[in-house]
């Protein structure tokens, strides 16, 4: 690449540094964050100024951070009992649903659940981008589109609408793009379960395609597990956790 | 009778020329296209959902089923971006290994574009010609995997195996006598990538073939030239990528300008369009042919010379061979562990993308850490020109539709993913 992302961050950040929320320069990629006020803005400059011209949006990649962190196995310590079955456990996919196993409830802190990722490219500079911008609000979670910055937004953000029910003010034809016709929800949620809700079948009486509540159980075949690592722990903390 | 001044067209989502399951809704005004509303998602599988509840190795699977003509693309990508996560490179060999696939990839590819490309547009012998290569190219990836198309064969950490001492030969059938039997395995008498070079060597000359059909073809020229013409300006806007971009003049290849692998030490050229029309894109997909057998012959001649490991030996990410797992207790349980429970990443996230035959194929993990992704995104290039489908068809005629589908290489299975 042309320009370091430590370069390209660094530039990024004396032009707009009250508009940057975070940045950081992880596994060799620049990323920032931005608070909504600020997002059309902050990818206006980014892409007509001179100095590091983004002239291509490759990709917008919506999150759902609700589950973030959580795993579905007690690893730290095993028990007398053994360790459960994965299909007994809570998994993601069963977020804030009801059933044999309880409700799970959605636990984030407000306006920290949906976000926005855009992966920016400079063909003229070769260098990238991230940007992550989170939504205010959890329920509505609302950003301003970009489609008058790049065209290739228009599709890009009608799929984050589509899966995640993220709403972009101002874009011109916001439809569903990847699911059925009359699809209600948003699969990609952490709290829409894999399974899905309804199945369909070719009822012959009826004489058409029928939509049924789902008939399986969900489960999990491989749980989630996080462990800690210490191949991967920073080791800044690991010090001041042993002092 | 009322005058209409303009009807619309429903074409698809089964139709031959549709490249897959494409719904695409045509405003029309006599023979001349108004608007086009492109309906995808009818192929729509979830696979970054998936992806979620999976840990990270049994996901390379799905990535081959994206775009199920760049299989070994796609693989890449997501293994790259893996790799990145876990600090890991692989072994030099497994670098070659994989640059010569990827070429051999975008070969496939590209023969089964210009296949159905020309067929679209009516020229029928091409395509019997474009199949007929493929299927050699089908049989390493069979030699090499196990299987003709779904290879699996990118893990992180390498590749799953070396390449096989010697190729597999067609065997004595009832179907065919010994004089047939002979030609058919011909090249087939020596190791792998003998048969690759003798592929190579014959390809060229059928690049050439394929060329005195189309390139001065009267009808194939007035049917490409000056259709669906792109500015360079606007192929950026729309986040063109690969060949599109190329073709509108753009010199753009990540092979070159971010290089991933080995490709910083391969000499190849890349070729670029001049006036971004369908012609242009056709001329830039045929000369990419020709590099790809310049790259495939570079690595053929390292491999020849280099031998070596093809995977880590960190069986904390790779799983030990079934001979050491049956002689030692560590290796079993390193086993046991990767193929239950997989491993962990460091969180983080991570955009890894490999220069895909189609455009830039990426892949975006986010981790918090545990044995699964949280968020696999996947950047498929195909999203995008099928996105810019109105702007390419509007003042065209009906009949151009299918050239600029064509033209896009649309494959379903990475636009709905």
């Amino acid at each position: 690449m042309a320009r370091s992302p430590e370069k390209v961050l660094e530039q990024v950040r004396s032009a707009l540094g009250e508009w940057i929320v975070d940045s950081r320069c992880e596994y060799g990629e620049a990323e920032v964050e931005v608070a909504p006020d600020n997002l059309y803005r902050t990818l206006e400059w980014l892409r007509d100024s001179e100095l590091l011209a983004f002239d291509q949006l490759l990709d917008i990649a919506g999150v759902d951070y609700a589950a973030y962190g959580q795993d579905e196995w007690i690893t730290d310590e095993a028990t007398n009992t053994g360790f459960s079955r994965g299909v007994d456990g809570f998994s993601t996919g069963r977020l804030g649903l009801t059933g044999i196993y309880g409700v799970q409830p959605i636990e984030t802190s407000t306006g920290r659940r949906f976000a926005a990722v855009y992966h920016l490219l400079s063909v003229r500079h070769n260098h990238r981008v991230r940007v992550r911008c989170f939504a205010a609000d959890d329920d509505l979670p609302m950003l301003d589109s970009i489609v008058p910055l790049w065209a290739a937004a228009n599709w890009q953000e009608r799929e984050a609408f589509d899966l995640f029910g993220i709403l972009f003010n101002g874009h011109p034809d916001l439809r569903r793009i990847l699911t059925d016709y009359g699809f209600v929800g948003h699969p990609f949620r952490k709290d829409f379960p894999l399974i899905g809700n309804v199945e369909v079948r070719y009822d012959e009486n009826r004489g058409r395609v029928v939509y049924e509540p789902v008939s399986i159980e969900p489960r999990v075949l491989v749980p989630r597990v996080i462990r800690d690592d210490n191949r991967y722990a920073d080791p800044a903390t690991q010090e001041a956790s042993d002092a | 009778m009322p005058e209409i001044s303009s009807y619309t067209v429903n074409f698809g989502p089964q139709h031959p020329a549709a490249h897959g399951v494409l719904r695409l809704v045509l405003e029309m005004d006599g023979e001349v296209v108004r608007h086009a509303d492109p309906h995808i998602g009818l192929l729509h599988r979830a696979t970054e959902k998936l992806a979620e509840t999976k840990p990270f190795n049994q996901s390379i699977g799905y990535m081959d089923r994206l775009d199920y003509v760049s299989m070994m693309c796609n693989e890449h990508a997501y293994v790259l971006a893996i790799e990145k996560l876990l600090g890991i490179k692989p072994p030099e060999r497994a670098q070659y290994i994989r640059v010569m696939f990827d070429e051999i990839t975008r070969i496939l590819n590209h023969l089964l574009w210009i296949g159905a490309h020309g067929l679209d547009v009516g020229a029928m012998t091409v395509f019997l010609y474009a199949f007929k290569e493929r299927e050699e190219l089908m049989d390493c990836y069979e030699a090499v995997s196990g299987a003709r198309m779904h290879a699996t064969y990118y893990r992180p950490g390498g590749v799953y195996r070396d390449l096989p001492e010697r190729m597999p030969k067609y065997r004595e059938s009832e179907f065919r006598n010994d004089k047939e039997l002979k030609r058919m395995n011909a090249d087939r008498e020596g190791s792998m990538l003998d048969f690759i070079e003798a592929f190579c060597d014959r390809f060229v000359g059928t690049i050439e073939e394929i060329e005195t059909l189309l390139t001065d073809n009267r009808i194939w020229k007035q049917r490409l030239v000056d259709v669906a013409v792109v500015s360079p300006e606007r192929a950026l806007q729309l986040g063109f990528t690969g060949p599109m971009l190329r073709g509108s003049g753009i010199e753009w290849d990540l092979r070159r300008k971010q290089p991933y692998e080995v490709y910083d030490r391969m000499d190849f050229d890349i070729p670029v369009g001049r006036t971004g029309d369908c012609y242009d894109r056709y001329l830039v997909r045929m000369e990419e042919l020709r590099q790809s057998v310049r790259i495939i012959r570079q690595c053929i001649e390292w491999l020849r010379r280099n031998g070596g490991p093809v995977m880590l030996t960190d069986h904390k990410v790779v799983p030990p061979s079934r001979e050491e797992m049956k002689d030692d207790m560590e290796s079993l349980i390193h086993h046991f562990k990767l193929f239950t429970e997989g491993y962990c990443t460091p969180p983080g996230e991570v955009y890894a993308s490999v220069e895909a035959p189609k455009g830039e194929f990426g892949a975006y993990i986010v981790s918090d850490g545990a044995n699964k992704p949280y968020r696999l995104k996947l950047r498929a290039p195909g999203f995008a020109h099928m996105a810019a489908m109105d702007e390419m068809v509007r003042g065209h005629m009906l009949a151009d539709v299918v050239t600029v589908m064509g033209t896009m290489d649309i494959v379903f299975g990475e636009v709905d993913r």
